[in-house]
């Protein structure tokens, strides 16, 4: 399919990263055009101890609205959300997020995983899973339930990454849709 | 992987077998905890699990302990028991007598650090704690005010970083690799099980805090929840939430002013 159709079909376009993604961000931002069609939902390793700087800071970068997401926030289009830290990001069928301080997968609070896998279950094929630069596993088995789900799966070109260890990792398990330098991102996504 | 149906199935048989209400609970997170059940019980298929929960007391108590979150810390977001101890102590200072409830307390973390609080506030003579939990479980780890050595000197961090100018071990004596701390703390706790789902009112308190247990609950149940604190707090009184927690989709907001930037709320009507 065409790429400006994938993006089409999208209600969510869900990003997750680790070390070496908040510089992937940070360009990726200012490229987005108001009004986005999906809600673009954002998912951090981060150090529990990180405030809401990190919103501060993304929100600098573009005119769209970008919040950090609080406990049943609606998840509306158009709209840019950054995972809290030290909670895990979870999506319900009535179109609202949920909070959950449950135990660390993959060493990690917020897990990619754990809300690509949410996302999955509820928006299935509509959704498109972008896993950027990362020294950790999180992030595989999310992209295979968007995968299973009919949804699209991306990853960040590894050699373009500042840590190729988590896209790679996702490429190893099983076949991806896009493999992306940065500004083929933005083109996918704009 | 469990089916929503089949979710259905399974808390309809805990109300009607055992009492425990969890259809209100947030749904997405419910399923992962059932699932990591599911796996770490190894049961084969979904007919199994069901009938394991319906015919054995001793798992359905384990099931209904892991299907809650009990991850606590002392001293959990520091900014917030600073705030506690510039803002809302003070104002609480000149009451004769202060009641503070904990509901969802776990395994006692919270209590112990606001015990602390008062005490350095010299207000803990004439306060009393109490300390809720659905489950029995955390409730008995909770009384001993026994805790992991591990993490303290994290929590030594939170501390300071809260404010507290003490040497936080002075706090507790510790054996091998656990901590108990000093029985003058614990002496105004009052430990006891409470169903916010279910259960009402029991008391008028100068301080709630709910910290990181909505989150588990849907929207109305929040509501429910809330007009529940609502009803048990006097005027000019206090709400605390989990840091990602809020008042913003409930009716009660209208009655509540926020205090600095905290999740905290000071009830003026
Ligand atoms: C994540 S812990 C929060 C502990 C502490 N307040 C904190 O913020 O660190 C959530 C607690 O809520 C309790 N809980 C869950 N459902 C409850 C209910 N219906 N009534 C009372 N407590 C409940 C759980 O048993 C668990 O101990």
């Amino acid at each position: 399919m065409a790429e400006n159709e994938v993006i089409k079909g999208c209600k969510a376009v869900l990003i997750g990263g680790s070390t070496g993604s908040i510089d992937v961000l940070l360009s990726l931002l200012p490229a987005l055009r108001s009004p986005l069609p999906y809600a673009l939902i954002i998912v951090l390793h981060r150090k529990n101890t990180a405030d809401s700087n990190l919103a501060n800071l993304f929100a600098l970068k573009t005119s769209i609205s970008l919040v950090e997401v609080d406990d049943k926030d609606p998840i509306v289009p158009g709209n840019i959300y950054l995972a809290p830290a030290d909670y895990h990001l979870l999506l319900e069928q009535d179109g609202t997020f949920s909070l959950d301080d449950s135990e660390k997968i993959n060493y990690s609070r917020p897990s990619i995983d754990v809300t690509f896998e949410s996302a999955a279950d509820v928006y299935g094929p509509s959704l498109l899973g972008i896993l950027l630069s990362g020294a950790n596993a999180d992030g595989t088995n999310g992209l295979k339930a968007i995968k299973k789900a009919g949804g699209y799966i991306a990853v960040q070109q590894p050699e373009s990454a500042q840590v190729g260890f988590m896209p790679r990792q996702a490429m190893l398990t099983m076949p991806v849709d896009y493999v992306l330098d940065v500004s083929e991102m933005i083109t996918l996504l704009t | 992987m469990i089916e929503e149906d089949e979710i259905d199935l399974l808390l309809n048989d805990l109300y009607e077998l055992h009492g425990y209400d969890f259809t209100h609970y947030s749904r997405a997170s419910l399923k992962r905890r059932i699932n990591r059940l599911w796996a770490l019980d190894k049961f084969p298929s979904f007919a199994e699990l069901r009938y394991r929960v319906k015919s054995d007391t001793d798992y359905i108590k384990r099931f209904v302990e892991e299907l809650t979150v009990n991850v606590t810390e002392m001293f959990r977001d520091p900014q917030f028991y600073k705030t506690l101890r510039t803002e809302v102590l003070p104002t609480l200072s000149a009451k004769p007598f202060i009641r503070i409830w904990h509901a969802g307390c776990s395994t006692g973390e919270e209590v112990f650090s606001m015990a602390i609080l008062l005490r350095e506030a010299r207000l803990l003579h004439k306060s009393l704690l109490y300390a809720t939990d659905l489950n029995p479980e955390v409730l008995e780890a909770a009384r001993k005010g026994i805790f992991a050595l591990a993490p303290m000197k994290q929590y030594s961090e939170n501390y300071i970083h809260s404010g507290g100018t003490a040497d936080f071990s002075s706090y507790y004596t510790a054996q091998y690799s656990r901590v108990k701390f000093r029985e003058e703390l614990a002496e105004k706790m009052v430990f006891s099980t409470h169903n916010l789902v279910s259960d009402g009112s029991f008391n008028e308190f100068d301080l709630i805090l709910c910290r990181n247990v909505l989150i588990y609950f849907d929207k109305a149940l929040q509501e429910r929840v809330l007009t529940l604190f609502d009803e048990s707090l006097g005027p000019l009184s206090y709400l605390a939430l989990g840091a990602k927690e809020t008042l913003k989709f409930s009716t009660i907001q209208a009655k509540f002013k926020q205090v600095d930037s905290e999740k905290i709320w000071r009830k003026m009507k």
